[in-house]
């Protein structure tokens, strides 16, 4: 055995098999062309010198027993910095399969050592929990057969909208238009929605793709589709286009983007379709937003009126408000008040045990427009591996707990519940979504869902890719590097979301059709949901079925 | 499926020459009940005094009977008439039946100085506590509806059946309104207060179908606290309670009540005279949205009567009849059952949009739009 000092170990060395994802390579199909590494967004792999030992058989005693060849050939870098993340990118480009990144079992190493430098673990993207998750187990169940005949999903028509806004109690809304009083401004939209997802967050390539998806949904389709901009402001000419109406703008406690907003206001062409006001995310709840230095490039940069290349992580609060009943008065009051009380305003909070009390405050708010919950397995750009992993609260129970609740105060009408944070993570995007209105909910926000579906996102709940927050993103769509976000075309993102919810719309009607519903949409039908999960079942007061 | 009858004459008649509809429509139901809504009353053996409340249910012990007679005392009602059925019990399927009771009462004192608004409550309120008193007391006391000028009577059986065993066919009573429904609602146990019409505060419905938005809608009727917003045995309990909701509460003409049920589509609306005030009451009544497929018949205190349905029309109902004497039936052989002698081709079947009223002078039924210009006043 040799001297341990011969050995180039430390304690955070590590070997390919420790780290989460193997790259695996074929020597014999690789035709060295270099693709594999110069795609990587991590650098992970290398082509280098390898030398292999000949042996032959020589009998006689003057020459040696074995020859040298040299090769170049790919290794997998064992930093953690290089580590694989699962792209896949190398496989794309390879020409002759001679290369993929393997999911490896036994990565536990890599874990204990992934803390260099004192950072804690941060991340992009996902809470990785593989496996179906609650929504995915609501079935609909109550399906209508002969009292009430099943509907042509194909040839009825469906009213699929829902309102976003607040809506007055039938006798206040009456005693309203009698006076000639303020009516709140209620928007009738699709209840699928884009998520927030920030314009530094999105490369911009990405972002004008969802925007010209969006609009001819509109446009074109008549499927009102509405997407919200999560924090740091729109790009100028937008603010000034026909699109405005479109877009949800939020406005979050690092106020970045809010100066060209509201520089812009004047020269609006419409009124924005809600203003949201970020208190929580369901990813990393008491958070504040986080954009990592990677990402602020000059235009971002311009839009949030910082310097280039700094940290921009906003603060877990507003600072400027104390308490709830204080930031519904001041924030929702003067947002109203900037459009002159013609856009809804409403708050996005993660999900929480507290959400019933913020809605609570809400309902006695006139101006309060709507309530958003983000529940625990929502996505983010960049964010601490364990508030993302640990913190939060899963949405279904929070959103049939607020429902309920206003049920029992018989205003569930008036202030709509959406619920975001993880619909569609394993794909089922419409029976997610249906699933949570049913449960209550007034329609639901979907970020990640939306990245997989328009642009082709890697992500995946088994761990692959997630850096989004380094802005290496190998499709281009969280980077705000050119050589990255021209990856990304953003008339075929476009198409891609036309498809999207396209197929979504059918199948809401392939859903509702069964259940005898066409004429609106079945929000708090919790008779035609059940789940094989009793103590599930008994939480939801939904039905058990087995 | 149910079948409904609804005949409205300005000559009372008997109820049996409705329950003979049913009989007509006899293919499409299966015999399992009876549920009638008598309106406009004459009775042959006493002359009944207009504001008068007359209480109907069944008390199905001697017990209850007694706590009925010294509720109603102890509330300071004095009974004015008690009408006898004639009834044959070995023709009634269900064994505990003691008294079916139809009895006209003289308000209470205490109420002389009550506006009408507070009647009306009131009345409300001691059917409820007489329904409360049967459940509590194992549902030995039934009570289905507690206001003037109004019968209603359901038993389980065969229509024509239930009607013979209580002697309809005898002339003793008749009226200028008969609803009559045939089913009990046989997808659940059999329980009376889940028998078509449903009541409350004057204002009967009935309605074939499914309501598949019931869970929904009863959420948010439940969510107004209203005392009668209650039982929901039946998901076709709500329709009676949506009407009454829309024009009681909201005060809201009768021609509201196809707006809230079944709004037109946002693009109908943009073209529509009253768009914005019916937009904005579409989506302030969202959670009353039915769903279909229904049929709804009904009356109101003054003797209108209407018939409406669902926006997909997949329960298509029929009006046909003459100045004076109209009927509307779940099918058309009903119809003819119930006038025969009427020209036909002036029969109708409402389309999606229509709302059919005939009003308390029944010279014609209106066909009511919803693209119409809506009728009411200063909101719109």
């Amino acid at each position: 055995m040799v001297s341990i000092r011969s050995i180039p170990a430390t304690p955070s060395s590590l070997t390919p098999g420790d780290l989460p994802w193997v790259i695996e390579h074929r020597e014999d199909r690789c035709t060295l062309c270099g693709r594999c590494t110069a795609v990587c967004p991590v650098n992970a792999i290398k082509l280098t010198y390898m030398r292999q030992r000949m042996p032959k058989l020589v009998l006689t005693s003057t020459e040696r027993g074995s020859s040298f060849r040299t090769f170049v050939g790919i290794r997998q870098k064992t930093e953690i910095k290089n580590r694989c993340i699962g792209c896949g990118s190398c496989e794309m480009v390879c020409p002759n399969a001679a290369i993929k990144p393997q999911p490896n079992t036994m990565s536990d190493r890599f874990k204990f050592q992934n803390t260099a430098g004192g950072e804690a673990e941060k991340r992009g993207g996902r809470r990785n929990v593989p496996g179906p998750n609650l929504l995915d187990k609501i079935i609909f169940n109550r399906i209508s057969m002969l009292t009430d005949p099943a509907l042509d999903a194909g040839r009825h028509e469906f009213y699929l909208n829902t309102l976003l806004g607040r809506v007055l109690s039938p006798e206040e809304y009456i005693r309203r238009k009698t006076t000639g009083e303020w009516i709140p401004p209620v928007r009738e939209i699709f209840p699928f929605i884009i998520g927030s997802m920030s314009f530094g967050a999105l490369s911009p390539n990405m972002w004008l793709g969802l925007l010209q998806g969006v609009a001819y949904c509109n446009e074109v389709l008549g499927i009102p589709v509405v997407m919200a901009t999560g924090e740091g402001g729109c790009p100028p000419w937008v603010l000034k286009s026909p699109f405005l109406k479109y877009i949800i703008l939020q406005i979050a406690s690092g106020y970045f983007g809010w100066d060209e907003i509201i520089r812009a206001i004047p020269e609006m062409q419409c009124d924005p379709a809600a203003i949201e006001i970020k208190y929580g995310q369901g990813a990393k709840p008491g958070d504040g937003g986080l954009l990592m230095w990677f990402k602020v490039s000059k235009l971002i940069a311009r839009l949030r009126g910082v310097p280039e290349g700094v940290d921009l992580p906003s603060p877990p609060v507003h600072q400027t408000l104390y308490s709830i009943e204080e930031s519904v008065m001041k924030m929702i009051q003067s947002m109203s008040m900037a459009w002159n009380f013609r856009v809804p305003v409403y708050p996005k909070i993660s999900g929480s045990n507290s959400a019933k009390s913020v809605l609570n405050n809400l309902v006695r708010n006139p101006y309060a427009s709507a309530l958003l919950i983000d529940g625990i397995d929502g996505g983010t750009g960049a964010a601490y591996n364990v508030s993302m992993n640990n913190m939060g609260h899963p949405i279904a129970s929070n959103v049939r707990d607020c429902y309920l609740d206003l049920c029992a105060q018989g205003k569930q009408n008036e202030i709509p519940i959406f619920a975001a944070g993880g619909v569609g993570k394993n794909g089922n995007v419409t029976q997610n979504g249906m699933g949570l209105i049913m449960l209550g909910a007034s329609g639901v926000h979907m970020g990640k869902f939306m990245m997989q579906a328009a642009a082709g996102c890697l992500g995946s709940e088994s761990n692959r890719c997630n850096v989004c927050n380094v802005g290496l993103c190998p499709k281009g769509i969280t980077s705000q590097n050119p050589k990255l976000y021209r990856r990304l075309d953003p008339d075929q993102v476009a198409q891609r979301v036309v498809d999207t919810f396209m197929a979504i719309r059918t199948e809401m009607k392939k859903i509702m059709a069964p259940l005898g519903r066409s004429q609106s949409l079945p929000i708090g039908m919790s008779d035609a949901i059940g789940i094989s999960d009793e103590s599930a079942a008994k939480r939801l007061n939904i039905k058990y079925v087995c | 499926m149910c079948r409904l009858a609804l005949k409205t004459a300005s000559e009372p008649f008997s109820p049996f020459s409705v329950l003979q509809a049913m009989e007509a429509m006899q293919e499409g139901y299966d015999g399992s009940g009876l549920g009638l809504l008598l309106r406009g009353l004459h009775f042959t053996d006493y002359s009944y005094k207009a504001g008068d409340p007359v209480l109907s249910g069944i008390a199905h012990t001697e017990g209850a009977l007694h706590r009925l007679n010294a509720m109603m005392q102890d509330l300071g009602f004095e009974q004015k008439y008690d009408h006898e059925f004639e009834v044959d019990f070995s023709k009634v399927e269900a064994a505990d039946r003691f008294k079916y009771i139809l009895r006209v009462y003289k308000k209470p004192k205490s109420w002389e100085n009550f506006s009408e608004e507070e009647v009306e409550h009131e009345l409300m309120l001691t059917r409820l506590a007489l329904r409360k008193d049967g459940e509590e007391n194992g549902g030995d006391l039934t009570a289905f509806s507690f206001w003037p000028d109004v019968v209603m009577i359901k038993e389980v059986g065969w229509p024509l059946g239930v009607g013979e065993a209580l002697g309809l066919n005898t002339n003793r009573i008749n009226s200028r309104v008969c609803m009559a429904q045939g089913r009990q609602n046989t997808n659940w146990g059999i329980n009376l207060y889940a028998c078509h019409p449903f009541f409350i505060q004057g204002i009967g419905t009935m309605t074939n179908g499914e309501n598949t938005a019931f869970i929904p809608i009863k959420d948010w009727l439940t969510g107004r606290n209203f005392p009668g917003y209650i039982g929901y045995q039946s998901d076709s309990e709500v329709f009676a309670h949506i009407l009454h909701y829309v024009t009681k509460q909201l005060k809201l003409p009768l021609e509201a009540y196809k707006h809230i049920i079944t709004p037109l589509k946002t693009a109908e609306l943009l073209e529509h005279p009253q768009g914005d005030f019916l937009r904005g009451l579409r989506d302030a009544c969202r959670r009353l949205i039915i769903d279909g497929p229904n049929a709804v018949i009904g009356t109101l205190p003054d003797e209108t009567c209407l018939l409406t349905m669902d926006a997909k029309k997949l329960r298509p109902a029929t009006i046909g009849g003459k100045p004076g004497e109209w009927a509307i039936a779940s099918e058309m052989c009903g119809v003819d059952a119930m006038i025969p002698d009427r020209d036909q081709s002036l029969d109708y079947q409402p389309m999606r949009q229509h709302t059919i009223i005939v009003p308390p002078d029944r010279q014609e039924f209106k066909i009511w739009s919803q693209f119409d210009q809506f009728p009411l006043p200063q909101a719109a």
